[in-house]
């Protein structure tokens, strides 16, 4: 083990990083210290029991869900060899591509009893024939776990792959049939990249509003707009944020507990993962299950969406739709950037870093996940207001009358630090798990040999880590291409993006005309997630 | 792709998106700021008629109403902000209750808007009313047993009625004046009834419940009328009917969407006369007809198809009440279970 330097560039890259996340925390914390009591007393006899039941029921059922059903296809691309496995391997990706909120309301709209699904069964099968509510608690579930399931299926799915012949080979060559093997040896190697995978998606149910608002779900993140926007007490929804935040961090707290201090280092895999062929009945039953998630995830929901978007084409689309593209285009893809960055700085400065409290100042930089993104950006707005307005004073005093007016709350550099503040999470999740499987023992042999600091980086890391640091890529790509709450609140004036074009059709209730920029984000985020799903196959 | 190749993308993209997103708001004296909770699609058409008449330029952005005021808030004196629009009554009262509007002295937006659609102090002003009433199925409703919200309350709707999500500002309006007329004690009741007669659980939007009420899950609900005018235009024969609630008993509960200036604005002479111009005849058919809601100047002229469902007394309570009650009714529904 190299011995621990003191390290203070760490310290100090861990706690700007924290900063975004912080400050919106800081004005709960704030918020707490003016207690909105007359709410509160109301929430914990009215809602709270409710909205707390029903969030818990949602993590477990999306969590175990999602982790399940990721796992397992992961392990069937990653594995076997089937009919149509070529095309699986990358489009279980797509689902990614698809905003939550637009799922739900596809789902609503065709399963519900006014439904064409409900009034055929009427018709043509049964007059009193049902079919379970879809605006419910488990409908909210099965809408969560179909957009979510890509964030475990994908990084598992690199964790296998990279895991290497080798492993699988010595397990076999010491009796243990494939299935075995798999358990026992792939699996606890896929762990981590498993539970960064389920963390992600468990932090997106938290503060998920789009899904749980259009299936009427009460959940924690419904009650704290109810308490902003309905009983206009600000206050209260900022401390109920916070003790999601905190919620978040005792989940990702109680996660590497129960890791533990098992090694998950492997070593450069020797070869690709042997596929098992699959024949007759297995091979039918896996395209089948491949085909079907594939099919209610993404294909008949674009169908529909399509449907509507097509009513609303000859009005709707005109030239400005280039410019709504560009601009989300150019967001995210430059979001990416600076998050993935940031996210290799946040898995650096941890690294081998033994003290406890430096490490808890690393988990509190990706806490902002879990809190809803409009209660994050307006926790945001006023300190960057505030920066704004000592900058004027100054401004003023130097220039008098002739000093330009600031807006720095309204310019993309605020957008990119909320971003920051609420995707961080979505970057290190796989950078930590890739960085995890780069064995310290390679370290100090670079170490041995001179490279240290940013050579090492460059040199030893950066090229082992870069499946782990596209597939971060993609994923807070697609997060931001369909993020709406931040964008809103943030852009310059006049910048509308395609999630913006969304907002404007949805909020009176136009969901078929929102159609149109919804089949457009698929459209856009889709091309990404293909490229980059094939990339990530052939790096490992 | 290369990484090097790979990080010159990422460049370019960045590069592009500070190029397309950083095109300066020039705010010059002819120019005004809106910050407007109402959508793109509903107001541009009628701020680009603006510039057509009077060369002023407006400025806009969207969001909702809450977090719009809340940058109002952070922003204080350095807000670029001159106008703030939104589409309920409550979220006005509110911006003004917080000291974010300043009161206009107008005779024109006097006579242009009925006092009961106005702020008392002139801190904002209605400028389309949202009326909320009955929507019902003909085939299985007769309209003479309807009559006012409260009767829905009774035995002979259990298992009929369909209501949207309380979590809907309308409804938190709707409640609130009906704490103001009757108490809430009375109103208590009376919600408590609607949820034990709800056929289904609530929905999300006032379509959803309309294509309920119309493929027979429920027979009667209350929703805005430019809902129901939206479902018309495209399908005629839609087999949904509306009744004019509580008629001789306190009218039909409106909303508004309007809007006050704000208090740090340094354009309010230019904002009074865009409000004023706002509630002239012309600009009012405009901002009340792209939605089929109805104008709040009683001279302006209203959609044929609105037109069409007959005229009503509208409920004369000063909207707002609404805020001021909102949330009171809030923690009445969630008392009475009315999600």
């Amino acid at each position: 083990m190299t011995p621990t330097a003191r390290r203070p560039w760490a310290v100090g890259a861990l706690v700007v990083l924290a900063m975004p996340a912080l400050l919106p925390m800081l004005s709960a914390a704030m918020a707490w210290a003016a207690p909105a009591g007359e709410v509160w007393a109301h929430q914990l006899q009215y809602v709270l029991p409710r909205v707390a039941g029903n969030t818990i029921v949602l993590l477990l059922v999306v969590g175990v869900a999602t982790g399940v059903l990721g796992t397992a296809l992961a392990w069937l691309v990653a594995g076997h060899d089937f009919p149509g496995r070529a095309i699986f391997a990358w489009a279980l990706l797509l689902p990614l591509a698809v905003p939550g909120y637009v799922l739900a309301v596809v789902f609503a709209g065709a399963l519900d009893f006014a439904g064409p699904l409900q009034v055929w069964l009427r018709e043509a099968v049964h007059p009193q024939i049902r079919l379970p509510p879809i605006r419910s608690l488990g409908g909210a579930a099965l809408v969560l776990t179909l957009c979510l399931y890509p964030y475990v299926y994908m990084l598992a799915r690199v964790a296998f792959e990279s895991a290497g012949s080798r492993s699988l080979e010595v397990a076999q060559s010491l009796g243990f049939p494939r299935s075995a093997a798999f358990r026992r040896v792939l699996l606890p190697l896929a762990r981590p990249a498993v539970a960064a995978g389920v963390a992600l998606v468990c932090m997106e149910t938290l503060a998920d509003f789009g899904v749980v608002a259009a299936l009427n779900v009460d959940t924690f993140t419904t009650a704290i707009y109810r308490a902003w926007y309905g009983m206009y007490s600000l206050g209260a929804a900022l401390q109920m944020a916070g003790l999601l935040g905190l919620l978040a961090l005792a989940g990702v707290w109680v996660e590497r507990r129960m890791r533990g201090r098992r090694g998950y280092a492997g070593e450069r895999p020797s070869g690709a993962l042997p596929r098992q062929r699959l024949r007759g009945l297995p091979a039918l039953a896996a395209t089948a299950l491949a085909a079907a998630v594939l099919a209610v995830a993404f294909v008949l929901p674009m169908l529909q969406l399509l449907a509507w978007a097509y009513r609303h084409a000859a009005t709707d689309l005109d030239a400005r739709y280039w410019a709504f593209a560009g601009r989300s285009v150019a967001i995210a893809a430059s979001g990416a950037l600076v998050v993935v960055a940031a996210a290799v700085l946040h898995g650096y400065a941890l690294r081998g870093e033994p003290r406890r409290w430096v490490r808890g100042i690393g988990r509190l930089a990706t806490a902002g996940y879990a809190i809803p993104g409009t209660v994050l950006a307006v926790g945001l707005f006023a300190p960057v207001s505030a920066i704004n307005d000592r900058l004027q004073a100054v401004l003023d005093a130097a220039m008098g009358a002739a000093s330009p007016q600031l807006f720095l709350q309204g310019t993309l550099l605020t957008m990119f630090i909320a971003y920051l503040a609420r995707f961080l999470a979505v970057g290190t999740g796989p950078v930590e798990s890739g960085l995890e499987r780069i064995h310290r023992n390679l370290d100090d042999a670079a170490a041995l040999l001179g490279s240290r600091g940013l050579g090492r980086l460059r040199r030893l890391h950066l090229p082992l880590l870069r499946g782990s640091l596209l597939a971060a890529a993609v994923l807070v790509f697609v997060d931001l291409m369909k993020e709406l709450p931040i964008t809103l609140m943030t852009r310059p004036f006049g910048f509308e993006t395609l999630a913006v074009r969304v907002f404007e059709m949805a909020a009176e209730g136009e969901w078929e005309r929102a159609a149109l920029p919804s089949a457009l984000i698929v459209a856009v985020g889709v091309v990404p997630v293909i490229l980059l799903a094939r990339r990530v196959t052939h790096v490992a | 792709m290369p990484t090097s190749k790979l990080a010159r993308v990422f460049c370019l993209s960045i590069i592009a998106a500070l190029g397309v997103g950083s095109r300066p708001a020039v705010v010059t004296a002819d120019t005004l700021v809106v910050y407007s909770a109402r959508n793109e699609q509903l107001i541009k058409p009628v701020f680009d008629a603006y510039t057509r008449e009077t060369g002023v330029e407006v400025v806009f952005t969207t969001g909702d109403a809450a977090v719009l005021i809340e940058r109002l808030a952070a922003e204080g004196r350095n807000s670029p902000a001159d106008v703030l629009l939104t589409v309920d009554a409550g979220e006005l009262w509110n911006a003004s209750e917080r000291g974010l509007l300043q009161p206009v002295k107008s005779a024109v937006l006097e006579k242009n808007v009925p006092a009961h659609l106005r702020d008392p102090a002139g801190r904002w002003f209605g400028l389309s009313m949202r009326a909320r009433t009955l929507a019902y199925s003909p085939k299985r409703v007769d309209p003479a047993t309807l009559s006012t919200y409260e009767a829905l309350a009774a035995p002979a709707w259990k298992g009929r009625l369909c209501l949207r999500t309380s979590k809907k500002v309308y409804n938190q309006s709707l409640v609130a004046t009906m704490i103001a007329a009757q108490g809430e004690a009375a109103t208590e009741r009376i919600v408590r009834g609607w949820v034990a007669n709800l056929a289904t659980d609530v929905f999300a939007n006032d379509t959803q419940l309309l294509e309920a009420i119309a493929a027979g899950q429920c027979d009667v609900g209350i929703v805005n009328t430019y809902y129901f005018g939206r479902i018309l235009k495209e399908r005629p024969d839609f087999p949904v009917k509306l009744f004019w609630a509580n008629q001789g008993e306190g009218g039909v509960h409106v909303n508004i969407s309007g809007a006050g200036i704000a208090k740090h604005s340094r354009r309010t002479a230019a904002a009074t006369r865009f409000l004023e111009w706002l509630s002239g005849n012309a600009a009012q058919a405009h901002f009340a007809g792209v939605n089929l809601e109805f104008p709040v100047n009683p001279q302006a002229a209203v959609d044929p198809l609105v037109k069409s469902w007959g005229s009503f007394e509208p409920s004369l309570i000063n909207v707002a009440e609404a805020g001021r009650l909102q949330p009171a009714a809030v923690r009445l529904m969630d008392r009475a279970g009315y999600r």
